[in-house]
């Protein structure tokens, strides 16, 4: 089958489905690749370059429309800027078209290419399970953007991100606010963090405190009785009112410290909450830079304009929405790498065919249309049930505990009672000689635990042959006999002797082996 | 030479052993201790010539010599990872020389006991000969288990307890026997028929523990060989064998006590054997959900390790099947001189026998102080940037912290996965002794390196 990579035809778009790299890895499956011209080089992809890697150049969209048999993209289908015709139009039946769709907010666009007769598999709809991960686009370009942000905001801040001392005087660190610790928001504070700048992060989801505190960042905690953010699939849902009060005032205390403030805070299918007010924005000090990567959404601060950067109250406000795309070439390269997995998945064969199994739990979570019927939304994911299960068995085992340590302690008296009772009997008919001999292996016994806990684990081998070796001073039981008239005592005695023999000189000899390969 | 004297000599034995055990306690004083050891039992032996052998010297050296020759070699010739069956082989020795000498001891009339002291005679006698049976044979089977030569399935009869309680009351309705036997020669058929049936006890002991128990049954067994030789001593009335019984006794049973706590068993569960057969039905499909596995090449883990500041390297028993300590040893070697912080974690029952791993990277020269053991080394995890798991298996099992169901429920284990990357080395996605899947593989930082553990090693290291 022949896959065909269109031109990105919404303007300032730099991405591109395919970079050559990932051409050859797709033809290794089997594919044939065809790219339309000019298609890589926003991103410094030229056709050369695509040429070498095996990839077919064609001139026109229209040519490369109908000849593909699959056809993957960045942007969803839109109406082409000098064709005059919409990129819809071109899908032919028994086509496959792999891009992002947004189904949830594009309703029409999702009738209209149900309408060609096609299939349409949505990169933004790839469930959020671990199997998914490596085709998880959603992911790769959060990642990029909040690398991006960072970025811009350093372009638009006045000074250093790191803390200097010079010899023209001492430069204090920004400081960095990251609202939303989810992908983007962890690219950032590692961004952030990787410039030198104080970064603080805040959520609502508990759970993301340690992977923030494990990039050494702060994460800011509400004065407030637990409440979990986390929704379906791994995403925040809305927060009560009295939650969003207590977050507020942690901002607005915020407000006046930080210098950078970075909000990726989305729920999905809703506008963006807004949590940077215009109060907040003027108590900031003037240079300051406010990063809104939900300015798509309606943005976390209401005086972002989407896609542009203005200043209000001394303060940059950025709103772009591509910030994906400014990083073209990784953007490119990730995005072909997740397509890439998810091709693989679907070529079982490594024959070029590609098969739409419903039956996979992710290639259902993306396939939005099958042969021209829309099959959005899909049946929502088993994952989350059964991890909460999970943790009410957990609770019940620990309610069990406490009874059996009681038991335990009683166990205890009990066999010290036996113990003594056993002793005292023996004691009252064994002889005195005996007796003498009872008091030295008891003691031993207890030197013998004294001394060998003090063995360091790593030695323990050289433990066990050494006390081997040392224990076959049942050698001396075989000496006292082997001196004895009756023949068969006598040569009992000399195999006795014969094999404890072997068990001396053998374990010793290899406990100094051992113990010889020790070495710092 | 005068019974003082001897007393003396054993005494000075003693403590000398003592202190080789003591030495054990770091690498440094180790070796002097290994020659503590040598010298007590010098000292004993020549005491014990002089002082009491009085006929046969000849036929005493000889077997003295030929033993000595024979252990030597062996001693000289072992491959490290063959340990456990060398160790496990030595004790059944021990086992067998108490069996023969209680018998000869029974032989012996020299000093006739009468009343109370006849029958504690007796009793001893016949403790150790049942301990030294016990210990022959169990340490035969796990020999045979250790060497492969027989599989490490475990035996699980129908009605395995009732047996072993069947064993047990036979044997002391034996002692009641033997001990109030009228003659000699009714008293020696007792003891035969004890003996087999000890015999049988050892067999069917270590027949039903699985393969993953094998480093308990190998402490444990050194134990037995231990209370064989107390056992021996109170017959002979020899203070000597009780001391160094008693110390090899309680060595073993800590060890065995360790090993369990290791794996969160209670000893006697396992003991009466049987682990490794149930494949934890409902966890292993619930975790089947996880969805599969991500593989990687050698050449991506190189990239990884190079790229790493903090490696840390788990081996298991699948390492010292594969022979792969020197391919460790030589990455590590190259990644430490690239300026990358390598250090290794051991897990208690890691190997088949206390403290395999370390001896298995000391042979292949790894520096004993960037070996930590798992409580050293769990906490640091986080901070870990790549770990290697190289042929283990349950020793890494998430299951075992957070499913209540799971088999190994309970037992501590090295957490990985804290880290930022897992990388497994694994021959194929087959579970691992426990029977139990393994979650780890299927997390999202997990990267699986499928193929022979020293293959794939000496792969990445030409790529490093």
């Amino acid at each position: 089958m022949r896959i065909g990579i269109p031109k990105e035809i919404r303007e300032g778009e730099k991405r591109v489905a395919t970079t050559p790299e990932v051409a050859e890895l797709i033809r290794k499956l089997g594919y044939e690749v065809a790219i339309e011209s000019k298609a890589g080089l926003a991103a410094n992809y030229s056709d050369e370059v695509y040429k070498e890697a095996g990839v077919e150049i064609i001139e026109s969209t229209k040519e490369l429309w109908e000849k593909s048999d699959i056809i993957f993209k960045v942007r969803p289908p839109e109406t082409h800027p000098e064709l005059a015709i919409d990129e819809t139009e071109l899908l032919h039946k028994n086509q496959v078209l792999i891009s992002f769709i947004q189904p949830g907010i594009n309703p029409e666009l999702l009738k209209a290419l149900a309408a060609q007769g096609g299939s349409v598999l949505s990169m933004d709809s790839v469930p959020r399970i671990s199997r998914a991960q490596k085709m998880d686009a959603l992911s790769s370009m959060a990642n990029i953007a909040g690398y991006r942000a960072v970025v811009e905001a350093a372009q638009h801040f006045g000074r250093f991100f790191t803390g200097q001392i010079t010899a023209a005087g001492k430069v204090p660190p920004a400081k960095v606010l990251v609202i939303g610790a989810g992908v983007a928001g962890l690219a950032a504070i590692g961004a952030a963090k990787s410039m030198g700048a104080i970064v603080r992060a805040f959520d609502t989801r508990p759970e993301v405190k340690e992977q923030v505190e494990s990039m050494d960042a702060e994460f800011l905690l509400l004065d407030f009785d637990e409440e979990d953010g986390s929704g379906e699939g791994g995403y925040a849902k809305v927060m009560s009112e009295d939650f969003i009060k207590k977050e507020m005032e942690l901002f607005a205390r915020q407000a006046m410290e930080v210098d950078i403030v970075i909000t990726t805070a989305l729920i999905p299918g809703k506008p963006a909450p807004e949590l940077w007010t215009e109060a907040m924005v003027e108590s900031m000090k003037d240079g300051s830079v406010v990063v809104d990567l939900a300015a798509e959404m309606g943005g976390n601060c209401k005086l972002t304009e989407k896609d542009k950067v203005v200043v209000k109250h001394g303060v940059t406000l950025i709103g772009y929405t591509d910030l994906a795309s400014r990083l073209a070439a990784q953007a490119s390269q990730l995005y072909a790498t997740n397509l890439r997995h998810l091709l693989t998945d679907m070529t079982p064969e490594k024959d070029g065919q590609l098969q739409i199994d419903m039956e996979d739990e992710v290639i259902r979570g993306c396939a939005v249309i099958k042969d021209g019927e829309i099959t959005w939304p899909p049946p929502a994911p088993r994952l989350h049930a059964a991890a909460l299960v999970k943790e009410t068995k957990n609770e019940n085992i620990k309610t069990t505990e406490k009874p059996v340590e009681e038991k335990s302690g009683i166990k205890q008296i009990i066999m010290f009672g036996i113990g003594a009772v056993l002793l005292l009997a023996l004691g009252s008919v064994a002889p005195p000689d005996f007796m003498s001999h009872f008091t030295v292996f008891v003691l031993s016994c207890f030197i013998g635990y004294m001394v060998i806990w003090n063995v360091s684990p790593s030695l323990h081998t050289p433990l066990m042959s050494v006390t081997n070796a040392i224990s076959s001073i049942i050698i001396i039981g075989a000496l006292l006999q082997i001196s004895s008239p009756d023949d068969l005592s006598k040569y009992l005695a000399a195999f006795a002797i014969l094999i404890t023999s072997i068990n001396i000189v053998g374990g010793f000899a290899v406990t100094q082996r051992m113990l010889e390969m020790f070495r710092k | 030479m005068s019974d003082g004297i001897m007393t003396m000599a054993y005494i000075g034995a003693s403590i000398l052993f003592i202190l080789a055990l003591g030495g054990l306690s770091n690498q440094e004083t180790a070796r002097k201790g290994n020659y503590y050891g040598i010298t007590g039992m010098a000292i004993a032996l020549l005491a014990t010539i002089i002082g009491i052998v009085t006929e046969n010297y000849l036929l005493m050296l000889a077997c003295i010599a030929i033993g000595g020759g024979i252990g030597f070699i062996l001693a000289k010739k072992v491959e490290m990872t063959q340990m456990p069956e060398l160790v496990a082989i030595l004790h059944s020795l021990v086992g067998l020389a108490a069996v023969i000498v209680g018998f000869g001891t029974f032989l012996d009339h020299t000093t006739e006991y009468t009343g109370a002291e006849l029958t504690i005679h007796n009793v001893e006698i016949y403790l150790g000969i049942l301990i030294g049976a016990l210990t022959f044979s169990g340490s035969i089977l796990a020999y045979l288990k250790l060497s492969a030569k027989i599989g490490g399935q475990p035996l699980t009869l129908p009605g395995r307890h009732f047996l072993n309680l069947i064993l047990l009351v036979a044997a002391v309705y034996f002692m009641f026997r033997f001990a109030g036997a009228e003659n000699v020669d009714d008293g020696q058929l007792y003891l035969i028929i004890m003996t087999v049936i000890s015999l049988l006890f050892g067999v069917h002991m270590v027949m039903a523990i699985g393969g993953a128990d094998m480093p308990v049954v190998v402490s444990m067994l050194n134990s037995y060989s231990g209370w064989a030789a107390a056992a021996t001593g109170f017959m002979l009335s020899n203070d000597l064998l009780i001391v160094i019984g008693a110390l090899v006794g309680s060595s073993g049973a800590i060890l065995s006590y360790i090993m369990c706590r290791a794996m969160n068993r209670k000893f006697l569960s396992v003991i009466a054997g049987g682990f490794g057969t149930t494949t934890g039905g409902g966890s292993s499909q619930a975790q089947g959900d996880a969805g599969d596995v991500q593989a990687i090449d050698a050449e991506s883990v190189a990239n990884l390790l190079s790229a790493a500041k903090k490696v840390m390297i788990i081996p298991g028993y699948g390492m010292a099947v594969a022979q792969a300590q020197h391919t460790v040893f030589e990455m590590s070697r190259i990644l430490r001189e690239q300026g990358v912080e390598v250090g290794f974690g051991i897990h208690p029952v890691a190997g088949r026998m206390p403290g395999h791993m370390n001896v298995l990277l000391a042979e292949a020269r790894v520096p004993y102080d960037i070996v930590y053991e798992m409580d050293e080394i769990n906490e640091d995890f986080p901070k870990v940037d790549v770990s290697i798991v190289i042929g283990a298996n349950d020793i890494v099992n998430p299951a075992a912290l957070d499913d209540p169901d799971s088999p190994i429920a309970g037992m501590p284990v090295l957490e990985p996965w804290l880290g930022k990357t897992t990388i497994v080395l694994k021959r194929s996605m087959a579970s691992g002794y426990a029977g139990v899947d393994n979650p780890l593989f299927y997390k999202e930082n997990t990267r699986m390196l499928f193929g022979d553990a020293k293959e794939s090693l000496d792969e990445v290291l030409k790529n490093l």
